[in-house]
């Protein structure tokens, strides 16, 4: 599989890596000089091997027991059919999945979670970017400008759902107010209550809660390129925007690459909002994954049912990551430019 | 192209002179296009805290109005709110306890896999990088019944802070991995040629040194925490719940009273934005290490 790739993206900052290099390097002489000391030698071994479970175990442990252990108990559910009472008993094979994946509902949650994923990076890329852009170069209030941009990230997705629920409200939303002010009118039901609009709106309100997250993180990674470049494309005579096109977004594009796998991954599990704002409705027009899983598991007991949804939704997830990886990421494992 | 570039810039002459045009015309558009941006991040952020200084008589009648008069009467009533302050108590409960578990356990599980070297090593890393792909979410329903039924740690803030930090590990031992790696060799061989074990090496200068590391992961592990919905909506019940659940159940219970709504939603964020103030480099420097290629 293709997650070395995840491994240097994720973990290698470009400030370490050098350095990381170097110890990697060093360090793997060293068994062969400690294997000479024979029986010592075998007892470093053990007492090395203790010493790694002894760090590792705590770790492991935990992440066994909350992490597979639900997620093979999930797979588990899903072939039986099971109210939450009593022993898993009654065997019924793939029927749940057949239901799951042949449910309108969760083929139309299915749908959602990719139309989040697609409008979530078609929206917030050239949008974060152009504003990332936009504000890298010295100005007044720059640090403010960035502390600001990055608030609607730290507040928990239900603060800022139940604020723009009010927001949002129909004819009492100051939306609607001011769209009323201007001559216009929400629609009857509310932005939230129109079966073609609610999905959209989510959008609109998802834009607003992760736009600044991709902003930080470009800005971030422009303060990567060096000044030095700017200069002598000015030299050169490049305007502003051949440079940008020329230079700093290639420059960027691991960052963008990155960014782009993560919020990947978050609109798949996306749940909090659209329970906040919609619970999934109207009639269904906002439901995710996430929703449908819980509904069926928490609240109707259906857990052979939310335990096929489980997999379908790791299967997507997982298939989605590796396709990202072939077709996006692999980009940065080639040897790049003289990147630091 | 842009390697030949960095090449022929890397003999540059180092002085640097400030880049000309700090003050052009087009800084105008730019400062414009600043002050749309911030009008829109914060207006739904700042119309929240306003509304709940009004009245619901205020709001209903003029929605986009200010405060007029100025009414405390919502945010003294949150704030002499028993519940409230029991929820905000929970959440300073559970965020502790897995930022805790998180940095203890990330810390531990990444010093091995950073600096010693052993078979497996690369393998036992990647069960972490896999683990990221794992939300929470595909588990949640199994983690609900394991949880309340076979650990009975339903309703108590171990049971969700221990699932928390199993979930937050991968993203802290991917972060802290490099982070460990890059404190310099010299550091552990002189450490071990005065006679200290590996475990003194972790304790006596690993632990101090990889401070900053720590902090980072423990603010996003807290920030997670403290901003967490599904689980705590599926475990914690009556006295016991969060304040994101708190928000959530007020905007439900109390759907009439829109500025009291405001009010709650408005006292509930502000620790999240103190601690995001204070430490806003840290989680800026954090996210930045997942995503930097």
């Amino acid at each position: 599989m293709a997650d070395d790739v995840t491994t240097s993206d994720v973990a290698a900052s470009p400030a370490t890596s050098p350095v990381q290099g170097a110890a990697g390097r060093t360090s793997q002489v060293r068994p062969a000089a400690s294997a000479r000391g024979g029986r010592r030698g075998m007892n470093s071994q053990l007492r090395k091997r203790l010493e790694i479970f002894f760090f590792v175990a705590p770790a492991l442990a935990l992440f066994g027991l909350f992490v597979i252990v639900p997620i093979a108990t999930a797979v588990q559910m899903s072939l039986f059919r099971w109210k939450g009472i009593g022993p898993l008993v009654d065997f019924v094979g793939l029927q749940n999945y057949v239901s799951v994946l042949t449910s309108d509902v969760f083929t139309g949650a299915v749908v959602h979670n990719l139309v989040i994923v697609f409008l979530s990076i078609l929206i917030q890329l050239p949008l974060g970017l152009a504003i990332a852009l936009l504000l890298n170069r010295r100005m007044w209030g720059q640090s403010a400008l960035r502390t600001i941009i990055f608030v609607p990230y730290v507040l928990a997705e239900v603060v800022a759902g139940v604020i723009w629920l009010q927001l949002l409200q129909p004819q009492y939303g100051v939306i609607d107010a001011i769209l009323g002010a201007v001559g216009l009118e929400g629609p009857d039901q509310g932005w939230l209550g129109d079966t073609d609009l609610a999905l959209g709106t989510v959008m609109v309100v998802l834009t607003w809660k992760y736009l600044g997250l991709a902003v930080i993180l470009f800005l971030a990674g422009l303060q990567g390129v060096p000044e030095e470049l700017y200069e002598a494309a000015q030299l050169d005579g490049a305007t502003w925007w051949q440079v940008q096109r020329k230079i700093t977004i290639p420059l960027l594009g691991p960052t963008l690459r990155t960014w782009g796998f993560l919020s990947m991954i978050g609109s798949l599990q996306l749940f909090d909002m659209v329970w906040i704002l919609t619970r999934g409705g109207p009639a269904n027009a906002t439901s995710t994954m996430a929703t449908f899983l819980v509904n069926e598991g928490t609240q109707r007991s259906n857990f052979g049912i939310a335990g096929a949804a489980s997999v379908v939704l790791f299967v997507i997830a997982l298939f989605m990551a590796v396709l990202y990886q072939q077709l996006i990421l692999r980009r940065d494992t080639r040897p790049e430019t003289g990147r630091k | 192209m842009s390697a030949q570039a960095m090449n022929d810039l890397s003999l540059a002459p180092t002085t640097r002179q400030r880049r000309p045009g700090a003050f052009r015309p087009t800084n105008v558009v730019v400062y414009g296009i600043a002050l749309v941006v911030v009008a829109i991040t914060l207006g739904p952020v700042i119309y929240g805290v306003l509304g709940g200084f009004r009245t619901n008589a205020q709001l209903a009648r003029t929605p986009a109005g200010l405060p007029e008069p100025w009414v405390l009467d919502n945010y003294i009533g949150v704030l002499t709110n028993p519940t409230f302050w029991q929820y905000t108590w929970n959440s300073t409960g559970v965020s502790l306890i897995t930022t805790a578990v998180v940095v203890v356990f990330g810390v531990m599980a990444a010093y091995p896999l950073a600096r010693y070297e052993f078979k497996g090593r690369e393998g036992l890393f990647m069960v972490f990088v896999i683990g990221l792909l794992f939300p929470a979410t595909v588990a949640i329903v199994p983690l609900f019944i394991l949880i309340t039924q076979n650990l009975q740690l339903g309703n108590t803030w171990i049971g969700v802070a221990l699932p928390q930090a199993a979930f937050a590990l991968p993203m802290t031992v991917v972060i802290l991995r490099p982070f460990l790696m890059a404190l310099p060799k010299e550091l552990e061989e002189a450490a071990m040629l005065d006679g200290t074990s590996r475990i003194g090496f972790f304790w006596r200068i690993l632990i101090p040194l990889s401070g900053p590391g720590m902090v980072t992961v423990g603010v996003l592990a807290f920030v997670g925490s403290w901003n967490a919905y599904l689980l705590p909506l599926l475990l914690l019940q009556g006295d016991m719940k969060t304040l994101p659940l708190g928000v959530a159940d007020f905007s439900s219970e109390h759907a009439s009273d829109t500025a009291g709504v405001f009010a709650f939603t408005s006292l509930a964020m502000i620790p999240a934005l103190i601690f995001f103030l204070a430490m806003q480099k840290r989680i800026v420097n954090g996210l930045q290490g997942a995503v930097k290629g």
